[in-house]
């Protein structure tokens, strides 16, 4: 490949999978902490309004972005995972694919809550996503279902930061570094 | 479905009350010819209006009786509708009606006093959010008389003011909002 530092290879992350990893892990981030505090905001707060809009147009670019990165990773080789044991690695490789869908099923739920009235988000003031379904009371089905989602999102993001610090500092492996540094 | 309208309909006649006798009147959900709205201030400005889409109920009433009137009518709180999700969410939840909690609201008639033709003050006890309150307020008929369909109906309107803090609701909403008007709008068929 001409460009071997952003592509990965099969043994190592390029630059482009390690922006999308970061710059998303802020974002889930930022999202969780978001929503947690928004939702206790009372009327009279000046960023009642202007945190809900920004939780809302944050998640639909993080939904564009988990988009592209998963057509990345599907075009890229898939580094092979450090370590010895074969459970290990299925553990890891389910983590990941639970903290996709997830995430996947979060974007879902909560566009639902915010077009259940055929009312469209509006992505920081540049365009608008549209309204599909519209069932009864379907802001509570899926707002109860997005706050389960979030929290088991939150317990499987935990478990996968433990797993990296024991790569890290138990098993000083690469598995971690590898993420921060191509070629590493 | 034709042998069950028959059915009802024969059954119907055979008893079918004397005229001086104080009839039942099915309230006509079904043909959404009845309505519960309520109206509140959004920060002193302006009006928020929003109803509620299920609820259910039956009333008596006589013309030649009118103290012998009453009523009682089930509402879902879940069926509350402003016209916007995300404030149908928060109306819905803990912060407001909690509505998975108390799903219903109710109202009783206890007395009917009549103040003159097709008007009075109907009392009775209110329930929402748990709480129950033996409220008051002024009622009015708009009309009954005969449907096009074979039916006899009945109409009225009544509406009463409620402080949000008395049914366990302190939310902040500012000081113009801490009252809601409830607006019953009801047509009732004679069974």
């Amino acid at each position: 490949m001409s460009h071997p530092l952003l592509r990965n290879t099969s043994s190592s992350y390029g630059w482009i999978s390690i922006a999308f990893h970061w710059l998303m892990a802020l974002a889930v981030f930022g999202l969780f902490g978001l929503g947690l505090y928004m939702v206790e905001l009372t009327y009279y707060d000046a960023w009642y309004r202007g945190s809900l809009d920004l939780h809302k147009s944050a998640g639909v670019i993080l939904a564009c972005a988990w988009l592209l990165r998963l057509l990345w990773k599907l075009t890229n080789p898939r580094p092979q995972a450090l370590g010895n044991h074969r459970w290990e690695h299925n553990v890891a490789h389910l983590a990941h694919a639970l903290l996709y869908l997830l995430m996947l099923a979060l974007f879902v739920t909560g566009y639902l809550i915010s077009t259940a009235d055929g009312r469209a988000i509006e992505v920081f003031g540049l365009f608008e996503l549209p309204a599909t379904l519209t069932l009864a009371n379907q802001e509570d089905i899926a707002g109860v279902i997005h706050w389960a989602l979030a929290w088991t999102l939150m317990a499987i993001v935990a478990l996968h930061a433990l797993a990296a610090i024991k790569h890290h500092w138990l098993d000083r492996d690469k598995t971690l570094i590898r993420m921060i540094k191509p070629g590493a | 479905m034709k042998k069950l309208m028959l059915a009802a309909g024969l059954s119907a006649a055979l008893l079918m009350p004397s005229l001086s006798q104080a009839a039942t009147y099915q309230i006509d959900t079904q043909g959404a010819h009845a309505f519960v709205q309520f109206k509140i201030q959004h920060l002193g400005y302006s009006w928020l209006l929003g109803r509620f889409n299920t609820f259910d109920g039956q009333f008596e009433y006589d013309a030649k009786a009118p103290e012998k009137s009453s009523i009682e009518v089930t509402i879902e709180t879940a069926s509350l509708d402003s016209n916007h999700a995300e404030r149908d969410k928060h109306l819905k939840g803990s912060d407001f009606l909690d509505v998975s909690k108390f799903p219903q609201s109710t109202f009783k008639s206890t007395g009917f006093k009549s103040t003159g033709a097709g008007e009075g003050i109907l009392s009775g006890d209110f329930t929402l959010r748990g709480v129950t309150k033996a409220i008051s307020f002024p009622v009015k008929m708009i009309g009954e008389g005969k449907d096009p369909w074979g039916g006899y109906r009945a109409g009225f309107e009544g509406k009463t003011t409620l402080k949000l803090s008395d049914y366990g609701i302190d939310y902040n909403l500012g000081p113009a909002s801490t009252t809601v008007e409830i607006g019953l709008f009801i047509e009732g068929i004679r069974q």
